[in-house]
């Protein structure tokens, strides 16, 4: 790791001055993907200013139908909320098949979706549930917020603060780990929503990231069954393919993970 | 068996220490005034280095000294050798291209390094490799064997034409085509053996220590066999003459076979803590793991099985392709000729088989012996064949095995091996009933209308090892003798050390050589200690590697144990007034047989020391030595029966059960040989589903980390099922034939064979992922 | 350089470091723990993993500062002097461990787990729990049945106090 100088924020304003002060500064949160990456000499932060003590980032709240959930809460808690149970129970059953123990202790869903990696797994639940990224300066859509491979819509020091996740009426997760990392090979978060919207989002296969996939989702809305997929073409076109698995193997990866996301989600 | 003698499940000695924190690996020793080494590594498969600049790096904070290949050259440290010479079918020696420890010229494979830098922490001396300017003038590369053997393909060494370093055969082509001529039926094959990264869990680590009064240097190293490392070192790499290098390879995290070669960072290490005069640290991390440690296996491989119209086999021809990558690691000529070919036979009656094995050069990572070394490939290629032969000549699997199994002994192969004992009927039988082999097709039918596709397969496998007689070896072209040394100290007060060439790395030697002394005196393994690892207190020895360490290493000890209880029972005679040949020995005692009379074996310890009252002419003290060459390899054998379930949608495989029926001869702690079959098991099973070292066209590695490279997780593997059949090994005393690289060997093809069967189709390389078994199901 | 507070085993110990110091370099270099091993550049082993206010974390994948304060338990602070932890104890009787390299690792996550899960442990949950530990020698069999011989003993050992 190159030479760098840690600092302890303790509240969002005083992070953000922080960073404001640093020539190259990073936030760092659970260290489960920055520090990895500063092992390796990848990235060389003047500053690394942390959030892991910051109280307003931690918690989730249930008020009605949405569900927040704070930007530095760990993966653990995540879990074992039970609101989290009770809401959302495939955003459990996600964070529960992300990474290993360690990691789940101390990864956080803010460093995940602001690092947005393109096989990581919460990012598929955020575009399926339509979910709302909330920052120390607005409000942005998970629409608009992943903005393609390790890309995002966050401006320089903008930081993310929670998570709102509508509650829907249905949701399902279902992932092929990658043999060797552990990520997403290819996984799909599909949701019904209250209003009887159908959203499907597949990470971990297109190059571009996150992606949602209309067709299935027209399958779905016309029948919402694993069999109702059967008939779908899913195109291999622009799809990832690497030594664990082709264009081809990915498009399949995406019916058979929907499939088996709308079983969970009954 | 007494409750910690041979046979005995005895929980290991050396586990309080590791499992309190308190094991100590060459990472964890620091030395006063210790530096630390960052190597500067090549960034490109082929390229020349035109210049390397050191001035930034060497005004950067910490710096010691940037040293390069061309200094290195300059000092004449040698370069480095490959101690196993290969013939060519033409009579030619074969062709290696020079191996310096740093390239001062040519480097030829990602990670090989160019300079070295020398600081005071190890941060400060990665911060300064980076300030190194290297100009490279990159050159075409070759990453695998079929670009290496294309003609105009680009060269790697000037010494080897056409990229070949030698066209080594076997066996008796005329009678081998003549069987084929005659064939009823012929089964053909085309296999890839997967290169794989050996990954022991600790990564290098060497300290040098240069003693400039004494002119003397201290090695710690990573090392499964420290005596060999030293008489390398002294022997042809100039570092200093044997008495002047002491080796200690201290806890070890793991070899597999990656740490018994001596690598260039050990070299650089002892030649630089002269240079600089202090002790000089370098400790790999995982990427140079990936990057420099010899990886294993990586054979392409036509072969074809010629049966009678009895489905007996009646000739078997080879032709392999070995790929070496960019210089010839210590042993690694031996891996595709000896441990492989000669291994081609199997469990089977053959009377004719003919190999071919060309070695190439490739711009990759060098290869040498990994855990079970050419035995792995042979049994794969061989077990591959003998299911698609069931399958193309439709007869069961196992029945087609049987039907040509070797059941008379001594059985000589047509490829030099000389099988001596051994009931490969009785292993399968027993591997077949633990799993329900006749049960299988209700349960097959079962899971078909769950719409699982589920499948068996078997292995039989046959494996060399106890390494090995040394004449025999020597005749092969062995620079190296293979027997083994032991020394038996009894102290005044009784208690015992054992001196061992052979090194633990997680094979529990402190447990079961102390079970034969146990065995034999009575006494407690807690009054024994083990001694190994460090060329200052064994005399020599030829360490741990080809499953030999009980079959030679222990016969070693028996051997010293025998004289040493010889002259400990005419001390007892004398001391009891009786005759020698009276003398019995019974839990720590040595008895006049037949009589209560009895001297306890402390205290004919303490008589042999005080010598106050030995038999006349006797010389005091009580130790003595042995060096123990085996008269022939040991032939462990088994059979692996692996049944598994694929997900159609996935191509995801998943284990029902796993058996194996070995027969390693006599156990000396069957605990400990059952977590040596499961480990090798793993590996097997790694192979076979999920590890694969890749390289792209040019050369890039696109495997060196964790993240890219498939380790074998808890969650991958089953939990393992295991039996033993035994007949006695007749080779040695103890009647023991191995057990550390069997699972390795055998598991590869019962995993491949099950998921062909599973999915109807033959063909699949390894390893069977996901992706490539669901592109295997839904080929046209 | 900073000046990183923390326990370690019991202890108070104050320990001045580059910022750039990893929670494993402060334990192996500074304070003479060895236990703790490194095995990857890339978070995937887990020889590193130590306990943090009672959760099992990968030391390597922690900054020593972000320990500042922190409650560590290494593998030289389980045992209660000469009697070992359950644990380490069920890890020597099952053969759970040969090269010994990722064994510390293995200890503090399987602690973690039975921690966690209590009695409700089987067999595929402890392999599934093991995921961020590897081991190349034990090929894992004994290993998983150290850790459910460990629960059922760590279960009266509780009971018992
Ligand atoms: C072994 C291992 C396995 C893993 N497996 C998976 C997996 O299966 N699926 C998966 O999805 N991920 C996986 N990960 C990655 C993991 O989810 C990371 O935790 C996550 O990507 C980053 O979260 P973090 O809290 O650790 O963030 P950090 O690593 O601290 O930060 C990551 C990035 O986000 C920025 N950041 C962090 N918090 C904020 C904030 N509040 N506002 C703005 N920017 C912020 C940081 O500056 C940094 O650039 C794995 C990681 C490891 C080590
Ligand atoms: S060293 Fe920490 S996970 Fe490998
Ligand atoms: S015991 Fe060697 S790596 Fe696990």
């Amino acid at each position: 790791m190159y030479q760098t100088t840690y600092h302890r924020a303790s509240s969002v304003d005083e992070a953000a001055s922080l960073f404001a002060k640093g020539t190259e500064a990073k936030f760092l949160a659970g260290g489960q993907t920055l520090l990895p990456v500063m092992k390796q000499r990848l990235a060389s932060p003047s500053d690394v200013i942390d959030l892991g003590k910051i109280k307003e980032l931690q918690g989730v709240e249930l008020s009605g139908d949405v569900l927040t959930i704070k930007a530095g809460t760990t993966y653990f808690d995540i879990m074992q909320n039970a609101d989290v149970q009770k809401a959302i129970p495939a955003i459990a059953y996600l964070t529960s098949v992300l990474g290993d123990p360690a990691v789940r202790y101390r990864g956080t869903i803010g460093g995940s979706i602001a690092n947005n990696d393109p096989a990581a797994d919460y990012p598929a639940a955020l575009l399926a549930l339509g979910a709302t990224v909330k920052t120390n300066k607005r409000s942005i859509s998970a629409e608009d917020f992943f903005q393609g491979l390790f890309t995002t819509a966050l401006e320089d020091g903008e930081i993310i603060t929670a998570v709102s996740f509508p509650v829907p009426a249905k949701a399902g997760y279902a992932k092929m780990r990658h043999p060797a990392s552990r990520f997403a090979l290819t996984a799909v978060f599909v949701a019904q929503t209250k209003s009887g919207e159908i959203r499907v989002a597949a990470t971990g296969a297109s190059q571009s990231g996150v992606m949602r996939v209309p067709a299935i989702e027209a399958a779905l809305k016309a029948k919402w069954s694993p069999a109702a997929i059967d008939g779908v073409s899913v195109s291999a076109s622009n799809l990832l393919a690497d030594i664990h698995g082709t264009a081809e193997y990915r498009a399949n990866l995406i019916k058979v993970m929907a499939q088996r996301a709308v079983t969970a989600a009954g | 068996m007494g409750v910690e003698g041979i046979g005995a499940r005895v929980v290991r000695k050396e586990d309080k220490r590791f499992i309190t924190g308190k094991g100590r690996y060459v990472d964890d020793i620091k030395l006063q005034g210790m530096t630390h080494a960052h190597f500067v590594r090549s960034p490109h498969a082929h390229a020349k280095v035109k210049g390397i600049d050191s001035s930034a790096a060497l005004k950067m904070p910490g710096v010691v000294a940037v040293l390069t290949g061309q200094q290195i050259v300059d000092d004449k440290v040698g370069n480095l050798i490959c101690g196993w010479a290969i013939t060519s079918k033409d009579g030619s020696p074969m062709k290696m291209g020079a191996w310096p420890a740093m390239a001062p010229e040519t480097v030829r494979f990602v990670g090989q390094a160019v300079a070295v830098v020398i600081a005071d922490t190890k941060n400060l001396a990665r911060d300064a490799a980076e300030a190194v300017v290297v100009d490279y003038e990159e050159l075409p590369a070759v990453a695998d064997v079929h670009a290496a053997i294309k003609a105009g393909a680009q060269q790697l060494h000037p010494e080897a034409p056409g990229n070949q370093v030698y066209d080594w055969v076997i066996g008796d082509e005329g009678a081998t085509d003549a069987a084929f001529a005659k064939a009823a039926n012929v089964v053909k094959l085309d296999v890839t053996n997967n290169r794989l990264a050996p990954n022991a869990m600790e990564p290098r680590a060497a300290i040098a220590d240069y003693d400039a009064a004494e002119e003397h240097f201290t090695l710690y190293t990573t090392s499964q066999n420290p005596h060999v490392a030293r008489l390398v070192l002294s022997a042809f790499y100039n570092i200093a003459p044997e008495h002047k290098l002491r080796v200690i390879a201290p806890d070890v995290g793991g070899g597999f076979g990656s740490k018994i070669f001596i690598y260039p960072e050990e070299m650089v290490a002892l030649w630089a803590s002269k240079k600089v005069g202090r002790p000089v640290k370098w400790t790999g991390d995982r990427t140079e793991a990936f990057l420099t440690d010899a990886h294993g296996r990586d054979h392409v491989t036509h072969a074809e099985m010629a049966f009678d119209a009895n489905n007996k086999i009646t000739g078997l021809k080879v032709k392999t392709y070995a790929n070496f990558g960019a210089y010839m690691s210590l042993f690694s000529s031996s891996v595709p000729t000896y441990l492989y070919a000669t291994l081609l036979s199997g469990q089977y009656n053959i009377p004719a088989i003919h190999a071919e094995v060309i070695g190439v050069y490739t711009n990759t990572t060098p290869v040498d012996a990994y855990r079970g070394a050419g035995r792995p490939e042979a049994s794969y290629l061989i077990e591959r064949l003998m299911e698609t032969a069931a399958r193309q000549l439709k007869v069961d699997p196992a029945a087609l095995r049987r039907s040509n199994f070797i059941t008379e002994f001594p059985h000589q192969t047509p490829v030099i091996m000389a099988y001596d004992v051994g009931d490969f009927n009785a292993s399968l039988d027993a591997a077949m009933k633990a799993i329900d082999y006749a049960g299988f097709a209700a349960r097959k039918a079962k899971a078909k209308t769950e719409g699982k596709l589920r499948g068996i397969g078997l292995s039989c496998y046959i494996e060399a090892c106890g390494i090995a007689p040394s004449k025999a070896v020597g005749s092969l072209g062995a620079g190296v003798g293979l027997w083994e040394s032991a020394e038996v100290r009894v102290n005044p007060v009784g208690t015992i050390e054992i001196l061992t060439g052979s090194h633990s790395h997680g094979q529990g030697h402190e447990t079961t050589f102390c079970q034969l002394v146990a065995e034999r005196l009575g006494v407690p393994i807690s009054q024994v200690s083990i001694v190994h690892g460090d060329t200052d207190k064994v005399q020599f020895g030829m360490g741990t590697y080809g499953s030999r360490s009980a079959a030679v290493g222990l016969t070693a000890i028996l051997k010293a144990m025998e004289k040493m209880e010889s002259k400990a029972k005419k001390i007892a005679a004398h001391a009891l007034e009786a005759s020698e040949g009276d003398i019995v020995i019974e839990n720590g005692e040595f008895k006049v047989a037949g009589t209560d009379k009895a001297i306890a074996f402390p205290m004919v310890a303490l008589a042999a020391y005080t010598a106050h009252n030995l038999p006349d002419g006797m010389e005091p003290g009580l130790k003595e030595s042995a060096f123990y060459d085996p008269t022939n390899f040991t032939f462990p054998a088994g059979a692996y029966i692996c049944e598994l379930e694929v997900d159609a949608g996935t191509g995801k495989t998943s284990f029902v059960n796993f058996v194996a029926a070995d027969d390693f001869g006599r156990l000396i702690n069957p605990m400990i040989v059952e977590g040596q079959v499961h480990g090798g098991l793993a590996q097997g099973i790694g192979q076979a589903l999920l590890e694969h070292a890749i390289y792209d066209a040019n050369g890039q590695p696109v495997t060196a980390s964790f993240m890219d490279y498939s380790m074998p997780r808890a969650d991958d593997l089953p939990s393992f099922n295991l039996s033993h059949t035994t007949t006695l090994c007749p080779g040695n005393p103890l009647g023991i034939k191995g057990c550390g690289e069997a699972g390795a060997i055998g598991a590869s093809a019962a995993v491949i064979n099950a998921i062909t069967d599973a999915i109807g189709k033959n063909n699949l390389e390894m390893p069977a992922t996901p992706d490539r078994v669901w592109r295997t199901i839904h080929a046209a | 350089m900073s000046t990183v507070k923390l326990t370690v085993n019991g202890k108070a110990v104050s320990v001045d470091v580059e910022d750039r110091t990893l929670l494993v370099q402060l334990l192996r270099e500074n304070l003479n723990l060895t236990g703790t091993h490194v095995g990857c550049d890339t978070s995937q082993c887990g020889a590193c993993v130590v306990h943090m206010d009672g959760k099992a974390v990968k030391s390597c994948t922690m900054l020593a500062g972000q320990a500042d304060g922190a409650n560590v338990t290494t593998i030289e602070g389980i045992a209660k002097g000469d009697e070992l932890h359950p644990m380490q104890a069920a890890f020597r009787d099952n053969h759970g461990l040969q090269c010994g390299y990722c064994t510390p690792g293995m200890i503090m996550s399987a602690i973690d787990i039975v921690h966690r899960h209590g009695g409700g442990l089987d067999e595929a949950t402890v392999r599934r729990e093991l995921e961020g530990n590897i081991c190349r020698c034990t090929g894992y069999h004994n290993i998983v049945k150290a850790v459910l011989d460990a629960a059922g003993r760590m279960k009266v050992s509780q009971a018992a106090e």
